[in-house]
């Protein structure tokens, strides 16, 4: 059964435009499923597919569950206990690599771009600010650079104090995010170093990062135990309107529509449930759609289910302040985002092998990939970890039972995986996808070819 | 007080079973009615990140809102259940050879779904430590040997916190507990077998001293009358020792209630714990309301857990004394 699935990484150029060999799609093998998340508000796909009876349509019957943490939310689904989940894109990854737990876990459906941001606390942004050139109103110039932070995390070694950061997930985006934004302001970030044992990632280290699971950030800022923290949202707006931090930069910023959740399964559960694991993928990207139509004018409504207090349950108006097309920075400093939650356009929810060989790039500079790897490596990984094979069978059968038009998917034409070389970096260094190496090179924090710690 | 001359008239004798009767009524009500001013007066004091912390007003309208959440849940229920019969048909009427299926519900658990799961769960541990506790406790305190050996094993795990195991328990029953067609879910047993280890050491301690505590007469009339030794179980030892018994068993079921509301916490089982921690990760302006709720339905609970075992010590025990202790 499983054969079919294995056999084609092909991306037929015609397969979105023709549909000779149309396939009725089989009944789903396993009808009832549960599916873990995080509370962010990036997991509006799965909880507008379960709302808007898209799961039902497809004959599943879902169970969605809110998880303690990363960790257990991706213990549970290589254990089982939930057939699969709202992901850090680091996480299939890592689990493949045999980095933090080993497991063959794949992704057909990329969630969301953007959605991150970084939070420091009231007292750190008084000390930032007096770095930060103003705008003619009087508003600080964005996005603002970590080259403003810099003298202060300065200032706190040389008075022996350590400067602590939070973000979600060794392997998270936000790890990523954080460390590139410190390091494009010059701040080193520490190094990781798996073969030595030391997981901690603070080898060198100027800001000392650790993980705190993303709906206790706030709590932690506001207890003093960490000065600044990477996390999605709602929990960047939740500190400005609890008055104890100031967001400084969204991820849009950092690197414009970066890729960021992902929806994870274990490689096993596709092979085993293929009909399933097709059928859920197109309740997702049906969901993703409902989201971005119309320039988001579902978005309040989708503000509105979010805020249940299944779902992430944080006030309306919190979720509403980043889903809804703007940003708050410091307090009244409104300004707008139009994208800074991306679900459906620009090819949001197709898993480019480049932005698996992104990751990869990142946990190779940082350490967590000791030795250096070959470009075929990173190349390989990727294949097995985004499998736009499974994605692109869900859309030609919902274009094939004219559930959505082909238009929607037309960009997607004669697709390889690869992104063109991509330039909106907040240090303007350039990622292409097909040259992983050269990318590692170019920074100038980070380990290089032959560096090893 | 109004008495005179020493003899006491019909004023003072209903007086006496008025002040006797306010006492009982009176008092209580006034007690919870200085604790109520006292609370919404510092509760308007202290501002949260979050709010103001919840009054007595914001605790009563949660509890409206629950109650209306959980009808609302319950109307969702019945049109799932009917969209579901009307999936099954059509399919049926496609493909005859299908055997319709009816899923459960899969919609989110209640507040008062959450208050059931955690009395069955609670339940269930303790009947499980009672079942292996009272035997043990029995042969130990039966046979000085028994009580030498186990007794130091006793007097380490007895102060170990409860929620120590749950790491252990979690990761056992994911590598023990491995089903296709699982009948409860590991959730479930997580938290259960968490307090059955918690429940434990009370009974065993308990019932062992009630035991070895039996008056010397009983065990001598057992001797005379040439008892086996299962009838001089059932008819002496037992009966001897049900007061002691039933003091572990209450002190126990204390115990159970509070470690598993912070087991389910700790580890996200379903349950009144989790309904704690996910409204505490929500940090909504409702959230602290909707904990300082939850507190009370726990104390509640936790309160008429105790009262429920006093009455059935009452009923079964013939030492009555031994219940009020």
């Amino acid at each position: 059964m499983g054969q079919a699935l294995v056999a084609g990484l092909c991306l037929s150029s015609s397969v979105v435009s023709v549909s000779v060999s149309a396939e009725e799609l089989g009944y789903p093998e396993k009808e009832e499923l549960k599916f873990g998340f995080i509370k962010l508000t990036d997991m509006a796909p799965i909880a507008i597919a379960y709302e808007k009876g898209y799961f039902e349509d497809e004959g599943l019957y879902v169970t969605i569950e809110a998880q303690a943490n990363w960790k257990v939310l991706l213990d549970g689904v290589i254990d089982g206990r939930l057939d699969g989940a709202h992901m850090l894109a680091g996480q299939p990854i890592a689990a493949t690599i045999g980095y933090g737990t080993k497991a063959e876990i794949i992704t057909p459906f990329s969630m969301d771009l953007n959605g991150n941001g970084i939070t420091v606390s009231n007292e750190i942004w008084k000390q930032m600010k007096p770095n930060i050139p103003k705008q003619a109103d009087g508003k600080p110039v964005h996005p603002i650079k970590a080259d403003a932070l810099k003298p202060v995390v300065e200032k706190y070694s040389e008075a022996g104090k350590p400067f602590n950061m939070g973000m979600v997930f060794p392997v998270s985006t936000h790890n990523y995010e954080l460390r590139y934004w410190l390091a494009a302001g010059g701040i080193h970030p520490g190094y990781y170093a798996p073969h030595k044992g030391d997981t901690s990632g603070q080898i060198d280290a100027q800001a000392l990062l650790s993980v705190t699971p993303p709906p206790q950030m706030p709590a932690t800022l506001e207890a003093g135990t960490i000065y600044g923290y990477c996390v999605g949202e709602p929990w960047n707006q939740q500190a400005v309107f609890k008055g104890i931090g100031v967001p400084v930069v969204t991820d849009y910023e950092i690197w414009k529509d970066n890729p960021e959740k992902v929806f994870g399964i274990t490689k096993a559960f596709a092979e085993k449930y293929p009909n399933t694991t097709i059928r859920l993928t197109r309740a997702l990207i049906r969901a993703a759609k409902w989201l971005d139509e119309n320039d988001n004018a579902n978005r309040p409504e989708a503000v509105k289910i979010l805020s249940q207090s299944n779902y992430v349950g944080a006030d309306y108006d919190v979720i509403a302040n980043s889903m809804t097309g703007t940003f708050e920075y410091e307090k009244g400093d409104k300004r707008a985002v139009p994208d800074f939650n991306v679900f459906f356009r620009y090819n949001a929810t197709y898993p480019f092998y480049s932005d698996a060989i992104w990751y990869l790039t990142q946990m190779r500079r940082w350490g967590q990939i000791s030795d250096d790897k070959p470009d075929s490596w990173y190349f390989d990984v990727a294949k097995k970890v985004y499998r736009p094979d499974i994605y692109m069978k869900a859309v030609q059968s919902l274009v094939d039972e004219k559930i959505m038009p082909a238009t929607d998917f037309a960009s997607l034409d004669g697709e390889d995986g690869f992104r063109s070389p991509q330039t909106h970096f907040i240090d303007n260094i350039v990622y292409d996808g097909t040259k992983p190496n050269e990318y590692i090179n170019k920074f100038n924090i980070g380990l290089k070819a032959g560096d090893k710690i | 007080m109004a008495t005179s001359e020493g003899q006491p008239s019909w004023a003072t004798n209903a007086l006496r079973w008025l002040s006797n009767h306010i006492k009982a009524i009176v008092l209580p009500i006034v007690g919870i009615g200085i604790f109520l001013i006292i609370w919404s007066f510092a509760a308007s004091k202290i501002d949260t990140s979050l709010g103001k912390f919840p009054g007595p007003t914001a605790v009563a309208t949660q509890v409206v809102n629950l109650y209306q959440e959980h009808n609302t849940e319950r109307e969702k229920e019945a049109a799932f259940y009917q969209r579901q019969e009307e999936r099954n048909a059509k399919r049926v009427a496609k493909d005859p050879n299908y055997v319709p299926k009816i899923r459960a519900y899969t919609g989110k658990e209640t507040f008062i779904d959450q208050i059931g799961t955690s009395l069955i769960t609670v339940m269930s541990g303790f009947a499980v430590a009672a079942a292996i506790a009272i035997p043990l406790g029995i042969a130990i305190g039966l046979s000085k040997n028994l009580n030498t050996a186990i007794n130091p094993i006793i007097q380490i795990f007895k102060p170990v916190s409860p929620l120590a195991w749950l790491p252990l328990v979690t990761m056992v029953v994911s590598a023990v507990y491995v089903s296709p067609e699982p009948m409860f879910a590991k959730s479930f047993l997580n938290s259960m077998i968490t307090v059955t280890l918690c429940c434990l050491w009370p009974m065993v301690i308990n019932t062992s001293v009630g035991v070895s505590a039996i008056n010397s007469d009983w065990n001598n009339v057992s001797r005379v009358l040439r008892l086996p030794s299962l009838v001089h179980v059932q008819k002496i030892v037992l009966p001897a020792s049900i007061p002691a018994i039933f003091t572990g068993m209450r002190l126990s079921l204390g115990i159970a209630w509070m470690v598993l509301i912070a087991a389910e916490m700790l580890a996200q089982n379903p349950g009144l714990g989790k309904f704690v921690w996910d409204e505490f990760q929500n940090g909504s302006s409702q959230s602290l309301s909707r904990i300082m709720t939850a507190v009370f339905v726990i104390g509640f609970i936790g309160f008429l857990l105790d009262r429920g075992m006093l009455q059935l010590q009452r009923i079964v025990s013939w030492d009555k004394a031994s219940a009020n202790r």
